[in-house]
């Protein structure tokens, strides 16, 4: 009953659920890489970016996107600085 | 004709498999086919009790592996149909009982003497599913309309292409069309739209598969269940027939359908 309720007021059926969860699951498995590794992948990345960079360690997203016929590595990662830098352009400006 | 042989495989078990297996065999039996299905399920043999015929075994594949008996001193005949056979499996040995050389050696024997060749093989991706796919030409591969069932199913795909099984088809089992309709299971389109192989079939949750089992008795013999057709169309599927995948999404519990199931349909 909650979960029909849920479902009347969120409008997303279970199924579509579970189509977008297997979906994002075999882009996983089909490339051998499990979440745990792409964990330890920006685990690796991040202490190699602060050598170069500072990086909002909390603010960055890592994940497997779909494209028409491949599959690509999408990273997003901000800088510590950047927020300093546009807020000072907009002053100026 | 040529013998094929295809093994029914899942990846996830309990999805329906050994259902599969023995009303497909039973139903190309009855199409006029010689057909042997084997347990390819070493230590959980179920073929044998889903087909009825568990009060006949003498011999197992494992004495015929381990030189105990002839091939053919191990094949049951069933008398309910013409040309149809079941090899079991040994229950009280593991899955290392069988090699993938043995089975491909069974196999290559059996081919002689058959037009089809079902292996019923057992859950997962190791020894045992391996072993029983090694005599296979062709695949079919079983999943419910659920997330780990067709995860599962997708891992099987890819090992049985690196297997070089070809045809691979899917078969899906245990589908509920008024969830469907509801929004609530994936339906046939969705799945097929994730999984990448060719559809043979469509099978409804139906309580007919429960009391047929009860009764060792596969529903292909005689019911006419939704089931039951769902398994014939596909048995005529495999046998290159085009059939018109039944709509199963017409409303089963109208008033003739009530008579009907009333009238032991
Ligand atoms: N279409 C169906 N409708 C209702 N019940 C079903 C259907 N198909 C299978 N079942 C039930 O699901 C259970 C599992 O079926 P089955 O033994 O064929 O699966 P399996 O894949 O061979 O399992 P295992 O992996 O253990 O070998 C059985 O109790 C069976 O009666
Ligand atoms: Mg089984």
């Amino acid at each position: 009953m909650f979960d029909f309720l849920k479902n009347l007021f969120s409008g997303e059926k279970s199924g579509d659920v579970a189509k977008e969860r297997l979906q994002l699951v075999l882009i996983h498995d089909r490339n051998d890489i499990a979440p745990e590794k792409l964990e330890a992948l920006k685990v690796d990345m991040v202490s190699l970016l602060k050598k170069y960079l500072e990086i909002d360690e909390m603010g960055i997203r890592m994940e497997l996107e779909r494209r028409n016929k491949s599959v690509a590595l999408v990273a997003d990662i901000p800088l510590k600085s950047s927020q300093r830098q546009i807020r000072g352009r907009k002053k100026n400006g | 004709m040529a013998c094929r042989i295809i093994v029914i495989t899942s990846g996830k078990g309990g999805v329906g498999k050994t259902t599969t297996t023995a009303n497909l065999a039973v139903a190309l039996a009855n199409e006029g086919y010689r057909v042997v299905a084997i347990d390819g399920d070493v230590g959980l043999r179920n073929l044998d009790v889903i087909m009825g015929l568990e009060n006949r075994i003498v011999y197992t594949l494992v004495d015929v592996i381990e030189g105990t008996c002839r091939l053919n001193q191990a094949m049951i005949r069933d008398k309910r149909t013409e040309n149809l056979y079941m090899i079991p499996t040994a229950q009280s040995r593991t899955k290392d009982a069988v090699s993938a050389e043995q089975m491909l050696d069974i196999c290559g024997q059996l081919r002689k003497e058959f037009d089809f060749v079902l292996i019923d093989s057992p859950a997962g991706i190791e020894a045992g599913f391996r072993n029983a796919a090694a005599g296979a030409d062709e695949a079919l591969v079983v999943t419910t309309p659920e997330v780990s069932a067709v995860r599962d199913a997708d891992r099987i795909i890819g090992l049985l292409e690196s297997m070089e099984k070809a045809p691979i088809s899917l078969i899906i089992n245990r589908i509920k069309p008024d969830m469907v309709k509801r929004g609530d299971m994936l339906s046939t389109e969705d799945v097929l739209d994730i999984l990448a192989v060719d559809l043979i079939g469509v099978v409804p949750d139906d309580e007919s598969v429960v009391t047929s089992s009860n009764k060792g008795e596969p529903l292909t013999f005689s019911n006419s269940s939704r089931a039951t057709k769902a398994f014939l169309n596909i048995a005529k599927r495999i046998c290159g027939n085009e059939v018109p995948f039944m709509d199963l999404s017409d409303d089963q519990k109208g008033f003739f359908s009530s008579l009907k199931r009333i009238f032991g349909n």
